[in-house]
C-alpha cells in the first residue's frame, strides 16, 4: 500500500477514536465500557507503530506522546486512555533497553544509592537505530492485548476465594467486572446482593435485573437506604472508573458514602479493579477531578419557575479515600491499598506521568 | 412485691392489677406506688409473619365492618413481618358508599393517607385533629350511654380504618391519646353540647400549642444558632424546618441553602419551591452527591419524625446517611422536633419497625427504557422503597425542642417530666 493512503486511513481513525470519546462522556452511562477503551487505544497505538514512520525509539515516543496527549484531551475523565498510552511508552522504554543489551533495572530504578553515585539526570536520549525494535514492540503491544482481553476473566476467577455461602453482599451501580465476579461465585454459591441504584442514572437498575436473571437473589434499594440496610450487610464490593494513586478511588457519586457507611459497620469493602485502571493521577488537582453533566438530571425542566433561581449540581465521580478501602482485586491478584505506589512504579515509568 | 424496671410506660386501666397481654414475654404485677411496667402490647403492623396475630386482626376489622388491606409485591425477607401496600389499592375501593360504619371525614382522610396526599407528621396529625373535631362535632349520645366512654368506642373502628390506610405515626399516636384522655375525663354530669364544646376546644388547644406555638419557640431557639455567611444544607421537606428557614430569612439573616433530595419521594422539590418563593438563595442536589457538596457547608439542619426513648432519630430515609457524612466531614448536626412526638419506644434499627412504601415508585423510565418494567416476573428481583430510618445518637449534637436545646440523651428525662406532668 503507498504510504500517503495508510496515514490518512490512520489520520481517519484516530479521528473516529477521538470523536467516540468526546461523545461518549455524556455521563448518561458510558457508550463503551473501561476494558473496549483501553483495548481500543491499544490497537490504535499499535496501528501507529506500525504505520507511522519514525526511525528511533525516541521518534516513536514523541509521535506516541503526541497523539496520546490528544486523546486524553478529547475526553479527560477516561483515564484508561493515558494509562494505555503510559504502558506503551514503557514497553518502547523496555524493548529499547533490551535492544541496547543494557539491563532494564539499572535504567530505571532511582534508588538513593544511584542518585548519589551516578550524579546528573540518566544521559538517555533514544536516538540508537535498532531494526527489530519495531518488531519487538508490536509484539509486546500483542501482549498487552491478550492480557486486556483476560482482566474480566482473572478477576471473576477469584470470587470464590472471597464469597462465602448465605452471605449479603452490597454494590452500587453497574460494574461489569463486579458483575462477573458475582456471577461467577453464583455459579457454586448461594448467596443474596442488593445493589443501591445510584440516582439519577439509575445503573442499579440493570444490574439488579441481569444478576436476577442469573438465578441470584436480588434487592434494589434507594440510594437513601444506604446507611439503613448497610447493618446487615456481610462485604461491599465495588467497582471504580480509576484507581488513584495513593490507593484512592474515583468511583461513581455515592461510592463515598457507601465506603463511610461500611467503615461504621466495620464491612470490609471490596473493590474490583483491573491493573488498566491504575492512574498515575493524586486526587489533589480540585478542578478537574470532579466531572459534571446536565443538571437536566437532577431538576427536570418541567420545573422550570424554579429552575432559573436555583444552582443545580450535578457531579458524576465520587473521591474515596485509601483508609476506607480494605481490599483490591485485580487481575494480577488481592493487594491492600498501601501497596497501590509500588505496582504503579512496575507499571509507568515516573518520566512518563505527564504526558 | 413488684418489679421496678424501667422500660416502656403505659397507662393501666384503673382498677386492674396484672394483665397477660400473648405477646409479651411475662406477666407483670404492678402496684400503683410504680409508675413504669415492662408489659407492652405490640402494634399489629409489624407482626405480620405471625398467623395468629392476623387471624386476630382479621377478626378485630370484620367485628368493626373495616375491610382489610392486602400485602403486595414480593417482600423482601429481611422485612417479611412489615406490610407491603400498593398505591394503586387504596382501602376505600372497597368500602360501600354510604359506609355506615365510618365517618366520611374519616374516609376521606384514610384516602388522602394512602394516596401520599397528605405527608408529613406535622400535617398528617393536625388533618387527623380536624377529622376528629368533625366527628365530635356530628356526634349524638344515642340514650342510656354515657359520652366519655361510648365516644372512645366510636373512635376504635376509626383508628382502626386510618391503621389499615397507613400505619399511624408516632405523633398521631400521642395526639389520639391524649384525646382519649380527655373525653373519659369528662364528668358524667355535663350536658352533651357543653361536653362536646370543651372537646372541641381541647383539641384547638391542642393544635395550637404543641405544634403552632412550639414551632414558634423552635424558630426562635434556632435563629440564635444561625449566623450571617452560613451555608445550611437541609435534607427532603420538613415543615418545622422550613418554617425556621423562612422566619431567620425574615429577621435578616443572610445565609443560603442547600437542599438534598432522595428518589422515589423527590419531597426536596417541594421544600425548594417554599423556600425561592420567600427569596432564600438555594442549592439542589440528590442525595449521591452529599459528600460532593458537604466541605462547603457549615451547618446541617434536619426534621424528625418521632425522638425514641433511647435517644435514636426517628425520620425519613437517608436522614441517617446524611448525618453520618457529615460527622465525617465534622460539621454540626442539629435536629429540630417539638416534644409532642417524642415516644417511648425504643429502636436500634431500620429493620424491627419501618414502614414499606409502594415498590413500584422505583421504576424508572430513563431514554425510553424502563428497566424494572417486569419486576414482578422475574424470580429472584426484589424491591425495597423504605420509608423511615433511626439515626444514632452519637451522630446528632444538637436536639431543638419547644423546651430548649438539649442533647439527643435527653429525650427520656423529657418524656418522663412530661407523664409526671400528665398523672
Amino acid at each position: 500500500m503507498p504510504g500517503p493512503y495508510r496515514e490518512t486511513d490512520l489520520t481517519e481513525k484516530v479521528e473516529a477514536f477521538l470523536s467516540d470519546l468526546k461523545r461518549g462522556g455524556s455521563g448518561t452511562g458510558p457508550l463503551r465500557g473501561s476494558a473496549e477503551t483501553a483495548r481500543e487505544t491499544t490497537a490504535l497505538l499499535r496501528r501507529i507503530t506500525a504505520q507511522v514512520r519514525w526511525s528511533s525509539a525516541g521518534d516513536l515516543m514523541e509521535v506516541i506522546r503526541k497523539e496520546g496527549r490528544r486523546m486524553s484531551a478529547a475526553q479527560p475523565s477516561e483515564t484508561t486512555v493515558g494509562n494505555m498510552i503510559r504502558r506503551v511508552l514503557k514497553i518502547i522504554r523496555e524493548e529499547y533497553a533490551r535492544s541496547r543489551g543494557s539491563s532494564e533495572e539499572a535504567d530505571q530504578q532511582e534508588s538513593l544509592h544511584k542518585l548519589l553515585t551516578s550524579g546528573g539526570l540518566s544521559e538517555e536520549n533514544f536516538r540508537q537505530y535498532f531494526t527489530a525494535l519495531k518488531a519487538n514492540v508490536i509484539e509486546a503491544i500483542n501482549e498487552l492485548l491478550t492480557e486486556l482481553e483476560g482482566t474480566t476473566d482473572n478477576i471473576a476467577m477469584q470470587a470464590l476465594e472471597h464469597i462465602h455461602s448465605n452471605e449479603v453482599i452490597m454494590t452500587i451501580g453497574r460494574s461489569r467486572t463486579v458483575e462477573a465476579f458475582l456471577k461467577d461465585a453464583a455459579r457454586k454459591r448461594k448467596f443474596h446482593v442488593i445493589v443501591a441504584e445510584c440516582a439519577p442514572f439509575c445503573q442499579g437498575h440493570e444490574m439488579a435485573t441481569s444478576l436476577s436473571k442469573d438465578g441470584i437473589e436480588t434487592t434494589v434499594i434507594t440510594d437513601a437506604a444506604i446507611f439503613a440496610v448497610m447493618s446487615r450487610v456481610n462485604k461491599v464490593i465495588i467497582g471504580t472508573q480509576t484507581v488513584l494513586a495513593n490507593g484512592g478511588l474515583r468511583a461513581v457519586n455515592g461510592t463515598h458514602t457507601l465506603a463511610l457507611a461500611a467503615k461504621h459497620h466495620s464491612t470490609p469493602l471490596i473493590v474490583c479493579a483491573p491493573m488498566f485502571k491504575l492512574s498515575p493521577q493524586f486526587p489533589n488537582e480540585e478542578d478537574t477531578f470532579h466531572k459534571f453533566v446536565s443538571p437536566h438530571e437532577v431538576l427536570p425542566f418541567t420545573e422550570g419557575e424554579i429552575l432559573s433561581k436555583v444552582n443545580v449540581h450535578c457531579p458524576v465521580f465520587d473521591y474515596v479515600p485509601p483508609e476506607l478501602i480494605t481490599l483490591f482485586i485485580s487481575n494480577i491478584g488481592g493487594h491492600a491499598p498501601s501497596y497501590i505506589y509500588r505496582l504503579m512504579s512496575e507499571l509507568y515509568h515516573p518520566e512518563d506521568h505527564e504526558l | 412485691m413488684a418489679d421496678d424496671v424501667t422500660g416502656s410506660h403505659v397507662t393501666i386501666p384503673h382498677g386492674q392489677k396484672s394483665k397477660t397481654f400473648k405477646s409479651t414475654s411475662e406477666a407483670v404485677v404492678v402496684n400503683t406506688h410504680t409508675v413504669f411496667s415492662v408489659v407492652k402490647r405490640l402494634p399489629e403492623h409489624i407482626q405480620v409473619d405471625d398467623p395468629d396475630v392476623l387471624k386476630k386482626l382479621a377478626k378485630k376489622l370484620e367485628r368493626q365492618q373495616i375491610p382489610r388491606r392486602l400485602d403486595y409485591g414480593y417482600k423482601v425477607s429481611l422485612f417479611s413481618h412489615l406490610l407491603q401496600y400498593s398505591r394503586k389499592a387504596p382501602l376505600t375501593q372497597q368500602l360501600s358508599i354510604p359506609s355506615a360504619v365510618i365517618h366520611p371525614a374519616i374516609v376521606r382522610l384514610g384516602l388522602q393517607y394512602s394516596q401520599g396526599i397528605v405527608a408529613g407528621s406535622n400535617a398528617r396529625s393536625i388533618a387527623l385533629l380536624h377529622a376528629f373535631k368533625q366527628v365530635i362535632s356530628d356526634y349524638t349520645t344515642p340514650s342510656n350511654e354515657e359520652l366519655s366512654r361510648d365516644l372512645v368506642n366510636k373512635l376504635k373502628p376509626y383508628i382502626s380504618f386510618l391503621n389499615q390506610c397507613r400505619p399511624l405515626s408516632a405523633s398521631m399516636g400521642n395526639a389520639i391519646k391524649y384525646i382519649k384522655k380527655e373525653i373519659s375525663n369528662i364528668p358524667s354530669q355535663f350536658k352533651e353540647d357543653d361536653a362536646k364544646k370543651k372537646l372541641l376546644n381541647c383539641i384547638e388547644c391542642f393544635i395550637e400549642e404543641k405544634i403552632v406555638l412550639a414551632a414558634k419557640a423552635i424558630a426562635k431557639s434556632s435563629i440564635e444558632k444561625i449566623n450571617d455567611g452560613d451555608v445550611i444544607l437541609v435534607y427532603g421537606c420538613s415543615s418545622l424546618v422550613n418554617h425556621i428557614l423562612c422566619e431567620a430569612f425574615e429577621k435578616g439573616r443572610k445565609f443560603r441553602v442547600i437542599v438534598v433530595d432522595s428518589r422515589p419521594r423527590l419531597e426536596g422539590r417541594e421544600a425548594l419551591r417554599r423556600l425561592v418563593q420567600k427569596g432564600i438563595s438555594c442549592t439542589y442536589v440528590l442525595i449521591s452527591a452529599v459528600s460532593y457538596i458537604l466541605p462547603e457547608v457549615s451547618k446541617v439542619f434536619l426534621g424528625a419524625h418521632a425522638l425514641l426513648a433511647n435517644g435514636y432519630v426517628m425520620s425519613r430515609v437517608g436522614t441517617s446517611q446524611i448525618a453520618l457524612v457529615a460527622k465525617a466531614f465534622n460539621v454540626p448536626v442539629l435536629v429540630c422536633c417539638e416534644t409532642y412526638k417524642f415516644c417511648e419506644r425504643v429502636q436500634t434499627d431500620s429493620f424491627v419497625s419501618n414502614e414499606l412504601d409502594d415498590p413500584d415508585d422505583l421504576i424508572v423510565t430513563r431514554k425510553g427504557e424502563t428497566q424494572l418494567k417486569d419486576w414482578q416476573q422475574v424470580p429472584r428481583l426484589g424491591l425495597l422503597n423504605l420509608v423511615y430510618d433511626v439515626t444514632p445518637p452519637d451522630f446528632v449534637d444538637l436536639v431543638i425542642t419547644d423546651l430548649g436545646m438539649i442533647p439527643c440523651t435527653s429525650v427520656p428525662v423529657v418524656l418522663r417530666v412530661k407523664n409526671v406532668d400528665l398523672l
